[in-house]
C-alpha cells in the first residue's frame, strides 16, 4: 500500500464504496418479506447473535428492517439526486445562456426556494404531491437543485468567456451545437460531483420527512418511519431500536459523502500538486 | 450615505416581493395537494355518517369550494392588512398561534444560531491554519460525521444518553408536566432547552466551520500571507491580524445563510423532543392540511430568512473598506 | 570581498501528479548559484515562466509545501538553515513583492507597514519612511485598493526599509508601471544597495536591470546559464548565445526576435537547454553542460567563443 499514491488510494475507497452501497441496495429487497414477518414469541429482544439488531415489539427482525429502509433510502437518494441534478443542470445552464432576463428570473426562483427552510418546502412540495412515495421522492428531487444550478451557471458563465467559446460563437457555430459540443463536456466534473454530492442530501431529507409522517406509510420499513416508531420504546430503554437504524444510515451517507468528496478532491485541477 | 440608502432600498423592495413570491409559491403547492382535508382531519367514517349539508358546511369551512385566484388574492388582501386567516385546527388566529409559538422556540433558535456560530468560526479558522495535520483532521473529521448525521437521529441519540440512561435532562417538552402555568420558572424553561439547544449547535456547526474553514485556507495561501510570513510575522500573528480579518466577512454571509438551516432543524429536533415551538405547529400544520397555519407559517419563517440575508448585506457594506470607502466617494 | 549572499546548487522540484494517478516531481530551479556582495545589485533576469519568483521563495525559506528545495544558501557566511532564516527575514533579510496583491486587503496601509506595531517610535519611523518615497502621512489611512500602481510599489519599498535591511530581494517590482516610474522605483534601490545593502532583483526585463545592475545572471528554463558584468552587455563580451539573443532582442539593439520558445519545466530533456533553438548548437551540446568560470563571469555552454558576432 505505500507505493500507492493517494490518488490510486481514492480511487480504491471509490470503487469498495460503490459496491458496499450496491450490495445493501440489492439486499434490501430480498429481505423485504423478513422484515415485515412478526414473530411475537420474539419481540423485544436485545440485539443478540441471532438478531445482531435485535427486535421489536412485533418480533420484527430490526437488521432486516435496517437493511430494507436502507435499501430503500439508497434508491430513492439516487433517483432523487439524479433528477434534481439533471435539473440543476438545465437550470443552470439556462440562467447562463439564454440572456439577463431568463437569468434575472431564474436567479430570483433560486433565491425564492432558498428563502424557504429546506425542509418546510420538502414538506409542501410532498403534500402538493399527496405524501407518499411520490410526494417524498417529489419532495426531495423538486427542492435539491438551488444550490448546483448555482454552481453550474457561474461555471458555464466562465466558460462562455473561454477564448475558444468565444471563437465558436464568432465563427457562426450555432448555439445549440456550441453547448453540446464545447461547453456540457467541461461540464461533466462539475456535474459528476454535484450528483454524487447530492446523494447525503436527498437521503437525509427523505429520512426526515419520512420521520416526520410526510413520507412513506407507517407499514414501509424506510429507516424515517422506524426511527419515528422507535421514539415511543425510548423511555422504556429499548434502545437498539433507535441506535442501529440510524448507525446504519449515518454509515451510509458517510460513504455517500465521501466518494463525492473524494471525487471532488480528484477532478478539482488543484489537486495535481501535492 | 444616499448610495446606501437605495442600496437597501432595492434590496428591501426585492425581499418583498420575493416573499409574495413564496407566499404564492406555498399556496399553490398546497391547493395542488390531492390530499382531500377533510378527510384527513374528520375522518372517512364520520363523512359516511354526516349529512350532505353537514359535508357542504364543512368543505366551506376548509375553503374547498371558492376559485383558486379568489382563494389566494383574499388571502393576499388579508395577511397585507395583517390577518393571516384563523387556523383551521387549533380555531385561533393564525398570527396569534405563530406569536406564542415563535415566543417559545426564538430562544432555542437564538442560543443555537450564537453557538453554531462563534464554534463553526473557531474551529474554521483553527483547521485552515492546521491544514492536513491533525486538528485539521480531528475537526474535518467531526464535520463530516455531523453532517452526514440526520439531526432528528442525533436528538434520540441525546435524549437516551442524558435523559433516559443518565436522567439528567427532562425527556421533552418546554416546560415540566402538570404544573400550572404561573408557577413556572425560568429555570424550568431553560431546563427544558438545553438538549434541543444543544442538538441544534452540533448539527449547525459542521457547515460553518467547513466553509470557514476553505476560506481560510484561501486566505493563508494568499500572497498577502506569504509576504507577511516573508516579512517574518509569526503564525499566530498572520492568523490574528490577516487570518481573522479576512475570514470576517464571509463568516458574515455564512452566519446569516445559517438562520434558515437553523430553523429547518428546529422542525425536526422540536418534533423528537416535544417541544411546543414553531417547528412542532409547522408539522402539525402540514399533516393536518391546515392551510392558513402552514402558509402563515412558510411566509414568517421566509422574512426571517430573506431579512436575514438583508442584514448581512447591510453588514457587509459597514465592514467591507471597498465597499464603504468606494461608496463614500461615488 | 566577502558576500552578502551566496547560493550554490540551489534546485527547486515540485511534486506533481500527471494526467491519472501517476505522480512525477517537476523541476523548476535547477543547479542555480550566484553571489551577491554588499552595495552590490545583482540582477537575476529571465522570461516569465522560469521560475524566478521562486528563487525569492527559496531563500526566504517560504516555498510551498509540495516543493522540495536542494542545493546551499549562504548568508553572510554562514549556512542559512531554516531556523537563521526565519529568524533574519523580515529583519535583515527583506522582500519587496511584486505587486498590490501582497498587501493584506482589508487592512489600512500605515498597520501594514508598522507590522502592527503601535509605538510612537514606529510610527514616526513609518511616517518618515514614506516622505522619504515622496507620500503623505494621508498615505497610512489608505487601504491597497485606494493606492495607484506606483504608490503601490513604494508603500512595499517603504516596508523593507522600516528596519536596516543588509540584503534586499525584489521580485519583479516594475510590471505595470510607465518607463519614468519604473525608473524612479529602481533608483530607491540603487539607494539602498549604496546605503550597503547587497540586492537581488529579479526581474524579466533585461533593459531595465541593466540601468541599476552591477551584475547580471541569465536564468533560462530554470537554470543560469550565464553571469556577466553589467558592463558586458555594451561592450559584447557576452558568453552565452541566450544572453547574446536577449541583449539583441532589445528595441535599441536590432529588435531581433528569439526563434521558439523556451520549454516546460515537465519536457526537459538533458544537455544544453537551449541547444533546440541555438544557431550554434553542436552535438556535443546534447550531453550534460556544467557551469563553469569563464573571464571574469561564469558561463554555461560548451562553445562561447562562437557567434560572438551576429
Amino acid at each position: 500500500m505505500k507505493a500507492w499514491n493517494s490518488r490510486k488510494k481514492v480511487l480504491l475507497l471509490f470503487c469498495t464504496a460503490a459496491v458496499l452501497l450496491c450490495a445493501v441496495a440489492v439486499a434490501g429487497i430480498f429481505l423485504e418479506g423478513r422484515a415485515m414477518q412478526t414473530d411475537f414469541s420474539q419481540k423485544n429482544l436485545a440485539p443478540s447473535l441471532q438478531y445482531p439488531f435485535g427486535t421489536d415489539w412485533m418480533g420484527r427482525d430490526m437488521l432486516a428492517r435496517t437493511l430494507t429502509g436502507l435499501s430503500l433510502s439508497i434508491r430513492i437518494g439516487v433517483l432523487t439526486a439524479a433528477v434534481s441534478a439533471v435539473i440543476a443542470l438545465a437550470i443552470g445552464i439556462a440562467a447562463a445562456l439564454l440572456g439577463p432576463k431568463v437569468d434575472a428570473a431564474l436567479s430570483w426562483c433560486m433565491d425564492l426556494v432558498m428563502g424557504i427552510p429546506h425542509i418546510l418546502l420538502v414538506m409542501l412540495i410532498s403534500l402538493a404531491f399527496g405524501r407518499g412515495f411520490t410526494g417524498v421522492v417529489a419532495g426531495v428531487a423538486l427542492s435539491h437543485w438551488p444550490s448546483l444550478s448555482r454552481v453550474i451557471r457561474g461555471e458555464v458563465l466562465q466558460l462562455r468567456q473561454a477564448a475558444y467559446v468565444r471563437a465558436a460563437e464568432k465563427l457562426g457555430v450555432p448555439r445549440r451545437r456550441v453547448v453540446r459540443r464545447h461547453i456540457l463536456p467541461h461540464l461533466l466534473p462539475q456535474f459528476l460531483t454535484g450528483l454524487i454530492l447530492q446523494f447525503p442530501h436527498a437521503i437525509l431529507h427523505e429520512a426526515s420527512v419520512t420521520f416526520l409522517g410526510f413520507g412513506l406509510s407507517p407499514e414501509q420499513p424506510a429507516i424515517g418511519v422506524i426511527l419515528s416508531e422507535s421514539m415511543r420504546y425510548l423511555t422504556t430503554g429499548k434502545w437498539w431500536l433507535a441506535l442501529f437504524p440510524g448507525l446504519a444510515l449515518v454509515l451510509v451517507v458517510l460513504l455517500f459523502a465521501g466518494m463525492g468528496e473524494r471525487l471532488r478532491r480528484l477532478l478539482d485541477p488543484a489537486s495535481a500538486h501535492q | 450615505m444616499k448610495h446606501r440608502l437605495q442600496f437597501a432600498g432595492k434590496k428591501l423592495l426585492r425581499m418583498v416581493l420575493l416573499l409574495l413570491g413564496v407566499s404564492l409559491a406555498a399556496f399553490l403547492l398546497m391547493s395542488l395537494s390531492p390530499l382531500d382535508p377533510l378527510q384527513t382531519n374528520v375522518g372517512q367514517t364520520a363523512l359516511g355518517s354526516m349529512s350532505p349539508e353537514q359535508i357542504e358546511k364543512l368543505q366551506d369551512y376548509w375553503g374547498m369550494n371558492t376559485p383558486l385566484a379568489e382563494r389566494y388574492l383574499g388571502w393576499l388582501s388579508d395577511a397585507l392588512h395583517g390577518d393571516f386567516g384563523v387556523s383551521l385546527l387549533y380555531r385561533q388566529p393564525v398570527l396569534q398561534i405563530i406569536g406564542q409559538r415563535l415566543a417559545n422556540s426564538l430562544g432555542l433558535l437564538f442560543v443555537a444560531w450564537v453557538l453554531s456560530g462563534v464554534l463553526g468560526l473557531a474551529l474554521g479558522v483553527t483547521a485552515g491554519c492546521f491544514r492536513g495535520r491533525l486538528p485539521d483532521r480531528l475537526i474535518r473529521g467531526y464535520c463530516l460525521l455531523i453532517s452526514s448525521t440526520p439531526a432528528f437521529w442525533l436528538a434520540l441519540l441525546l435524549l437516551m444518553v442524558f435523559s433516559v440512561w443518565l436522567g439528567w435532562l427532562p425527556v421533552g417538552l418546554s416546560v415540566p408536566i402538570g404544573v400550572e402555568v404561573g408557577s413556572i420558572t425560568l429555570a424550568d424553561r431553560l431546563y427544558h432547552a438545553i438538549l434541543p439547544a444543544l442538538t441544534l449547535s452540533i448539527t449547525g456547526v459542521a457547515n460553518i466551520a467547513l466553509h470557514t474553514r476553505e476560506k481560510m485556507i484561501d486566505v493563508m495561501e494568499s500572497e498577502y500571507v506569504l509576504f507577511a510570513r516573508a516579512r517574518g510575522e509569526s503564525r499566530r500573528s498572520i492568523v490574528l491580524r490577516h487570518g481573522l480579518r479576512n475570514v470576517a466577512l464571509p463568516a458574515i454571509t455564512l452566519q446569516f445563510a445559517s438562520i434558515s438551516e437553523i430553523i429547518g432543524g428546529s422542525v425536526l429536533v422540536e418534533e423528537v423532543f416535544s417541544y411546543p415551538g414553531l417547528g412542532q405547529v409547522a408539522v402539525d400544520a402540514g399533516l393536518g392540511s391546515d392551510l392558513p397555519l402552514l402558509l402563515g407559517i412558510t411566509v414568517v419563517t421566509a422574512a426571517i430568512v430573506f431579512a436575514g440575508n438583508l442584514i448581512a448585506d447591510l453588514l457587509y457594506g459597514v465592514v467591507d473598506p471597498k465597499i464603504r470607502r468606494g461608496a463614500a466617494r461615488s | 570581498m566577502e558576500p552578502i549572499l551566496e547560493v550554490k546548487g540551489l534546485s527547486i522540484a515540485f511534486q506533481q501528479y500527471d494526467a491519472g494517478t501517476r505522480q512525477r516531481r517537476l523541476p523548476v530551479i535547477r543547479d542555480l548559484s550566484l553571489s551577491i556582495g554588499a552595495g552590490q545589485v545583482v540582477a537575476v533576469v529571465g522570461s516569465s515562466g522560469s521560475g524566478k519568483s521562486l528563487l525569492a521563495h527559496g531563500i526566504l525559506g517560504i516555498l510551498p509545501y509540495n516543493a522540495a528545495m536542494e542545493g546551499e544558501i549562504r548568508y553572510d557566511g554562514e549556512l542559512l538553515t531554516p531556523e537563521r532564516v526565519e529568524a533574519l527575514r523580515g529583519r535583515e533579510i527583506v522582500l519587496v513583492p511584486q505587486g498590490v496583491t501582497y498587501l493584506d486587503p482589508l487592512m489600512k496601509v500605515g498597520p501594514q507597514i508598522r507590522r502592527g506595531k503601535r509605538s510612537p517610535e514606529a510610527r514616526a519611523k513609518s511616517r518618515s519612511v514614506l516622505e522619504r518615497y515622496g507620500l503623505g502621512a494621508e498615505t497610512e489611512e489608505l487601504y491597497p485598493f485606494e493606492l495607484s500602481g506606483g504608490m503601490a510599489r513604494r508603500v512595499l519599498i517603504s516596508t523593507a526599509v522600516m528596519e536596516t535591511p543588509r540584503l534586499v530581494i525584489a521580485d519583479e517590482p516594475t510590471p505595470g508601471l510607465d518607463a519614468r516610474a519604473a525608473g524612479r522605483i529602481l533608483g530607491h534601490f540603487r539607494e539602498i544597495a549604496d546605503a550597503g545593502a547587497g540586492m537581488l532583483l529579479i526581474t524579466h526585463d533585461l533593459e531595465l536591470a541593466l540601468t541599476i545592475a552591477d551584475r547580471v545572471v541569465v536564468f533560462y528554463a530554470g537554470e543560469t546559464v550565464e553571469e556577466a558584468d553589467a558592463a558586458d552587455f555594451a561592450a559584447g563580451r557576452l558568453r552565452h548565445p541566450y544572453t547574446r539573443a536577449l541583449w539583441r532582442a532589445l528595441p535599441q539593439n536590432g529588435f531581433m526576435p528569439i526563434p521558439g520558445a523556451q520549454p516546460y519545466p515537465g519536457e526537459i530533456a538533458g544537455g544544453c537547454l537551449f541547444a533546440p533553438r541555438c544557431p550554434h548548437c553542436h552535438p556535443a551540446c546534447r550531453a550534460a553542460v556544467p557551469y563553469r568560470e569563464a573571464d571574469g563571469g561564469r558561463v554555461r555552454c560548451l562553445y562561447p567563443e562562437e557567434g560572438g558576432t551576429p
